[in-house]
């Protein structure tokens, strides 16, 4: 330890002399982390105001969670239309991650710039335009409506992750399957597609994360019997802050945390 | 006839006309296969986007004409929501260089085991819903939340101060979801940098600061610039977050556009709003990527 206090960094100032610098950077990570682990413990107090730590404990919440139909209906709905989602996104931004690829046309940077736009055009903006149009479509507070609009904003990760796999990967070997007579398709979908399986779990779970905590475009496009999770909770937080919150947050933060930690093991796995 | 122009140079010609041919449509059918991703982003995003954009051009009449833009710069209402906008997002920006940087420098200090670690701090609230970190800042930043029992056990304050509903609540609930924005690719910079060069400035007897200042910091910098043009560019067009903690009080240019369509449907108004944001978006990620294009051109080889 003392030995490590007194060897150079890489920028050959000795780790002592850093140290200052480092207790900010475990205060931060703690800042980043804390106050989203903080719901799960709430979740399970007894009382009916917000103290932390709990002063005792309760599955109260979770009952009165299992027992609200709007709760229930809203988790239904934001999970039928996640797994959608992805049924949409996946082969989609597949399919447009190898064009992209493969294809050696001019154009296709500027489709590759149009497939990334989701993220760069303000999500108020997508909102209140789908808000528009769905109006005239009959779309509003429809799940096919809910899943147009989240498969569209997750395209641009399943693009990114789908081409980080493709550039790992050797395509020659897919030309051989095709020379020994596979067709395309064929030699995508038996060679190609088992080699870029990693990236394909990575798009799949993220497009599922994206569309489940999907708040801004939901307010505005889904209610009714098809409200998501993230409206019903969203409209509750601006009258009050409802202790059953701490049930769906604490469900929604298990997910993430589970999906994340898949995705990490999956990438170091295919590192190695 | 064709046995007999096989060997002769047009067929040659030909042929090899025909294997382009061949080949072009080749590269035309794999570009297809982008299609249906496409036309889905040109429903939902396109024809929303570019309705909103001749919406805004379209007066109370149903004429064609630039009032609603003329009320923008007539109205001083406007002016200050886009500058209270302009000044949060600055000062969330600011806040998250100053936290981050440590943390990023701290991160590439670390053993290769423990960098993965160290990235499930930054990538864990990264893929966190936003409306739960939100939420949690309620409950922290409450009257009888943790951070006032706190400061009041620390003696720090005597009664408990208002965080929540107001100016501060928003900008530390909107650092802490941005600060991932900026840790991740001011990381990726600060990693690639290449050490022998810092070295090479201490064995010449630059002292510490000198060398963070002269080659450190310096190189860091696109990283540094890319992460906080997001921060920057994300807060502007921010909703939920400041409409939760702003409690009303504080107006961002995304709430005014959700109030003009929600409360007292002027589409008109709204979409106005919107494409000026949209435009402000584009201007200061273009300003950016022309300034890193710029350095890049500038900076001396260096391999």
């Amino acid at each position: 330890m003392i030995r490590w206090l007194a060897s150079p960094a890489w920028d050959q100032v000795a780790h002592y002399r850093r140290l200052w610098l480092y207790a900010i950077a475990i205060l931060v990570m703690i800042i980043l982390v804390a106050p989203t682990l903080i719901v799960i413990p709430m979740s399970f107090s007894d009382s009916k105001y917000l103290t932390f730590p709990p002063t005792g404990w309760s599955l109260d919440w979770y009952r009165t969670f299992f027992q609200s139909s709007t709760w229930l209906m809203a988790t239904k709905t934001s999970l039928l239309v996640a797994v959608f989602t992805v049924l949409v996104a996946t082969p989609l931004g597949t399919l447009a991650a190898y064009a992209i690829h493969e294809s050696r046309l001019a154009a296709m940077s500027g489709v590759h710039a149009i497939l990334l736009s989701p993220m760069m055009v303000p999500v108020i903006m997508v909102a209140i335009g789908l808000y528009f149009i769905y109006a005239r479509l009959e779309l509003l507070n429809t799940k096919l409506g809910l899943v147009l609009a989240h498969a569209m904003l997750a395209i641009p990760l399943v693009v990114i992750t789908v081409l980080a796999g493709l550039k790992t990967y050797d395509m020659n070997q897919e030309r051989v399957a095709r020379s020994l007579g596979a067709p395309r398709w064929l030699a995508f979908w038996t060679v190609t597609l088992p080699q870029i399986r990693p990236a394909i779990l990575n798009a799949v779970l993220l497009s599922f994360l994206t569309s489940l905590d999907e708040v801004n475009v939901a307010l505005f496009i889904s209610g009714g019997d098809n409200s998501t999770i993230t409206r019903v909770m969203f409209n509750s937080l601006r009258d009050e802050i409802d202790p059953l919150i701490t049930v769906v947050s604490t469900c929604l933060v298990l997910v993430s945390v589970t999906i994340v930690l898949v995705v990490q093991l999956a990438n170091r796995k295919s590192h190695q | 006839m064709t046995a007999a122009s096989y060997f002769t140079g047009s067929a040659e010609a030909g042929s090899a006309t025909a294997l382009q041919h061949d080949e072009r449509r080749e590269r035309l059918t794999i570009a297809g296969l982008s299609l249906p991703a496409l036309l889905l982003v040109t429903v939902c995003l396109i024809i929303p986007v570019g309705s909103l954009l001749a919406l805004s051009f379209i007066g109370a009449q149903g004429n064609l004409s630039l009032e609603n833009y003329q009320r923008l710069v007539d109205n001083k209402a406007y002016l200050a929501i886009f500058l209270t906008t302009f000044e949060i997002s600055a000062v969330i920006t600011i806040i998250c260089v100053l936290l981050g940087y440590p943390l990023a420098y701290f991160i590439t200090q670390l053993p290769p085991r423990a960098v993965g670690f160290a990235m499930l701090a930054i990538i864990l609230p990264f893929w966190t819903s936003l409306l739960v970190r939100t939420y949690a800042w309620m409950v922290l930043l409450q009257k009888q939340g943790l951070v006032n029992s706190a400061l009041l056990k620390l003696g720090v304050i005597d009664e408990p101060i208002a965080l929540l509903h107001n100016y501060a609540g928003t900008v530390i609930g909107m650092s802490h979801i941005m600060l991932p924005f900026l840790v991740l690719p001011l990381y990726g910079s600060m990693k690639a940098i290449d050490r022998d060069l810092v070295r090479a400035a201490a064995n010449l007897g630059a002292s510490p600061i000198v060398r963070f200042w002269t080659v450190s910091f310096p190189l860091s910098l696109p990283g540094l610039g890319a992460g906080a043009l997001i921060v920057f560019v994300l807060s502007l067009g921010f909703y939920v977050t400041p409409a939760l903690l702003g409690g009303g009080k504080v107006t961002m240019v995304a709430m005014r556009i959700q109030k003009s369509v929600a409360l007292y449907p002027n589409w008109g108004a709204a979409s106005a709003l919107a494409v000026v944001l949209l435009v402000v978006t584009a201007v200061v990620l273009l300003l950016g990527l022309w300034i890193w294009r710029r350095n890049r051109g500038n900076r001396p080889v260096m391999s």
